[in-house]
């Protein structure tokens, strides 16, 4: 979608200042956020990119004004609705009304399952990869209103094939609930130039990970 | 730090947010309470950028260690002990005299957990993904980070599953320096492109 969140090249967002003695989190609720997220992950009800799909659909007045870990929790809140876990009135009270609808990710699992996490390459099931390092591509003119993971910057820019990286779960789908659709995923490589015009470097580069369905 | 002036207000408020949001959790079979300390403890103590300064010390120390890095990263870090979320698939990036590697994500957060931890909050402000991909020499300029006008700047955009971790040039002088001397040379920052290693 053309969200909020796809704003690589937008001005206007001020300085960065970082801060060296930054401590892990900012509030104890944060460490809460943090784990409680990653927990209830752990329980499999919904892939990265559904949960990348709650956080970044929303207005972008609100999208702007949450702090990192309170746009975590909304897109938890978001997910366990449109998934049909939760409703709006179970998470305002903080009371289930139904039984337990998951088994979660237990203690004992929890670094197993850390340390395994989920690799996203997938067999390719006899398709070759259309590009080949060293091809000239051109970014297609994608703009659904779901998700997907080409940036704007790259939409209609060409650039190189710089590497191959395999057959990738394709976000688009994968938002949807679906694991295995799988599509090749190119590293693609522009003259930042070409996408930014004379306020980039003459001899930098831009290089963004793009899956074959974006690509002509 | 940027981005955050509304949070002190909103403290209680999010506290008690989290608070009925973890007991639903419970009840509904999405959480094991006890699964949040261990999720906490891994990425508190055992997981975070001391993992990826081995990585950087063994490949400026070892050339076959650094080929291997070149060849199949995911491979190289995962046979170190380092796997796991947020670090399935790895590519390393060599930075040179001639091109320095700059790491965002302009679209959300990734970056590779498994060798890093979880990533500072100016990786995940809204400046630093928006400006990375557009202006990186004054993104440099910010973490204090001037480059010869000779050096070319390759961001790196993490928009799949694919992480990136760059490998900082190592500083003249340290010829006599074993691994774990390297080590303390090798920051956080170093990894992601936003300072040089041996920078104070």
């Amino acid at each position: 979608m053309n969200g909020p969140h796809d704003i690589g090249g937008r001005d206007g967002f001020g300085p960065i200042n970082p801060d060296p003695d930054e401590p892990l989190f900012h509030a104890p609720w944060e460490r809460h956020a943090m784990a409680m997220v990653v927990a209830a992950g752990g329980a499999g009800k919904w892939t990265i990119d559904e949960s990348r799909f709650a956080r970044e659909n929303r207005d972008p007045a609100e999208y702007y004004g949450l702090s990192y870990y309170q746009l975590w929790l909304r897109g938890l809140e978001q997910l366990l609705q449109t998934k049909g876990l939760a409703t709006a009135e179970e998470i305002a009270s903080g009371q289930a009304a139904t039984a337990p609808v998951a088994t979660p990710l237990a203690a004992d699992q929890v670094v197993p399952a850390l340390m395994r996490g989920s690799p996203y390459d997938r067999d390719p099931q006899g398709r070759a990869p259309a590009f080949a390092v060293g091809d000239r591509v051109r970014v297609r003119n994608l703009q659904p209103r779901g998700h997907i993971r080409m940036p704007a910057y790259v939409r209609n820019q060409t650039g190189t094939i710089t590497a191959v990286h395999g057959c990738h779960v394709f976000p688009d789908t994968s938002a949807k609930g679906d694991r295995d659709t799988a599509h090749w995923l190119y590293n693609v490589t522009f003259a930042a130039r070409d996408l930014f015009g004379e306020r980039a470097g003459e001899k930098d580069e831009v290089s963004v990970d793009l899956w074959e369905p974006y690509l002509e | 730090m940027p981005h955050d002036h509304h949070d002190h207000s909103h403290l209680d408020d999010e506290t008690a947010r989290v608070m009925a949001l973890e007991k639903l959790l419970a009840d509904k079979g999405l959480i094991d309470p006890a699964a949040l300390d261990v999720i906490l403890d891994t990425y508190e103590t055992k997981v975070g950028p001391r993992n990826g300064a081995k990585v950087v010390a063994r490949a400026w120390s070892d050339p076959d260690f650094a080929q291997a890095l070149k060849d199949d990263a995911t491979t190289a870090i995962h046979d170190m002990g380092f796997a796991g979320r947020q670090g399935e698939h790895i590519t390393a990036v060599f930075n040179t005299p001639e091109q320095h590697n700059l790491v965002v994500c302009t679209l959300c957060s990734c970056y590779p957990w498994s060798v890093l931890g979880l990533p500072p909050t100016w990786y995940k402000s809204t400046p630093y993904r928006a400006r990375a991909v557009s202006e990186p020499r004054a993104v440099l300029g910010e973490f204090g980070v001037t480059l010869p006008d000779s050096t070319a700047i390759r961001v790196w955009d993490s928009t799949a599953e694919m992480r990136y971790l760059v490998i900082p040039m190592r500083p003249e002088g340290t010829e006599g320096l074993g691994e774990e001397e390297l080590e303390a040379l090798v920051s956080r920052d170093s990894m992601i492109g936003t300072a040089l290693a041996g920078a104070a």
